[in-house]
């Protein structure tokens, strides 16, 4: 079997590996789970407006994820580009969403995607990259 | 499809994002695949976890509280305006399979990579969407070097259903993974149309 790499024995601060200095559950006061909305990794977002310049109740990670959703981006891209974990872009997105600063779209239910011309436009789109 | 975004109004329609899952042990290319067909550099997601979500029965990995960070790198590709597919390389342990269940909820299907000098490494995924009713094929990733087995050989060894297609795959090149991606949608649109 093949663990991924172990963390070290003690905490440490400030190696390479550090991360953000700021905790991500400071970012979100605490909260585990988002006032609104789902959030899936492949839920697709786009900001309504530009960011606002007086932003009462919202913190710096709020402002840059309405700036990155300028153009449509999904949950797991607006991860990636903050370097945050999904847990607290969930939260951070509900608060969003919540303020109407955000749309969102959810994706299809599992039951749902027997849209079987769904299929065959993958099955096209992959032969013609 | 009904697509219309949350907040209704004069926004334009958003594509539809599918997703499908590449699974398969530690170091059995994964990210590999996924870019070589993603359009952009594969991207890295991550999630903080506490021993809550740890399996309890591994004393290998987790010996006292603390957090662990799983990261899945993942691809896109944009079929236009009307779809877009996010390719998720998961993370192959078993004591992570509950973030299998999110990342598998509501996949197109799922490509289990398999590394044949580690062929065990990938049960835990096949077994997994066997359970879950993942539509999945195996894709054998024949590494330089590694000793090449034709794909009924591996079928064999991997004691999985006759329908399942196996194929042999060089994760590293476009078209190879293009053509392993396909025969995956093709398997799941088959058994789609069958219900």
């Amino acid at each position: 079997m093949n663990y991924p790499p172990q963390e070290p024995e003690h905490e440490r601060w400030l190696d390479e590996s550090a991360g953000p200095l700021v905790r991500p559950y400071v970012m979100t006061s605490g909260r585990l789970q988002p006032v609104r909305g789902e959030f899936d990794l492949i839920t697709l977002v786009e900001a309504t407006g530009p960011a606002p310049s007086v932003a009462i109740g919202l913190g710096p990670e709020h402002l840059s994820i309405i700036r990155l959703c300028q153009t449509l981006m999904s949950v797991a891209e607006i991860t990636a580009h903050l370097d945050l974990p999904t847990g607290t872009v969930r939260v951070l997105l509900g608060d969003l969403l919540d303020k109407g600063l955000v749309t969102v779209q959810e994706p299809q239910p599992e039951i749902d995607m027997q849209d079987l011309r769904m299929y065959q436009a993958v099955i096209d789109g992959l032969r013609a990259l | 499809m009904a697509s219309a975004p949350s907040s209704a109004g004069t926004r334009r329609r958003m594509p539809t994002a599918i997703k499908i899952l590449v699974a398969g042990g530690f170091g059995a290319g994964k990210t590999t695949l996924v870019g070589a067909v993603s359009e952009t550099e594969p991207l890295r997601t991550e999630e903080v976890l506490t021993d809550r979500g740890v399996g309890v029965d591994d004393l290998e990995g987790v010996e006292t509280k603390r957090t662990t960070t799983v990261a899945m790198d993942f691809g896109r590709i944009t079929f236009g305006e009307e779809f877009v597919l996010y390719l998720f390389g998961t993370p192959g342990q078993e004591r992570f399979w509950f973030m299998w269940d999110e990342v598998a909820l509501g996949a197109l299907g799922a490509v289990v990579l398999a590394d044949t000098r580690r062929l065990a490494d990938c049960f835990p995924a096949i077994d997994y969407f066997e359970r879950r009713g993942t539509p999945f094929i195996v894709a054998v990733n024949c590494f330089e070097g590694a000793q090449r087995y034709e794909a009924d050989e591996v079928k064999q060894a991997l004691q999985i259903g006759p329908g399942i297609p196996v194929l042999l795959c060089d994760a590293r090149e476009k078209e190879s993974s293009k053509e392993v991606l396909i025969t995956l949608v093709q398997h799941a649109m088959k058994l789609r149309a069958a219900r």
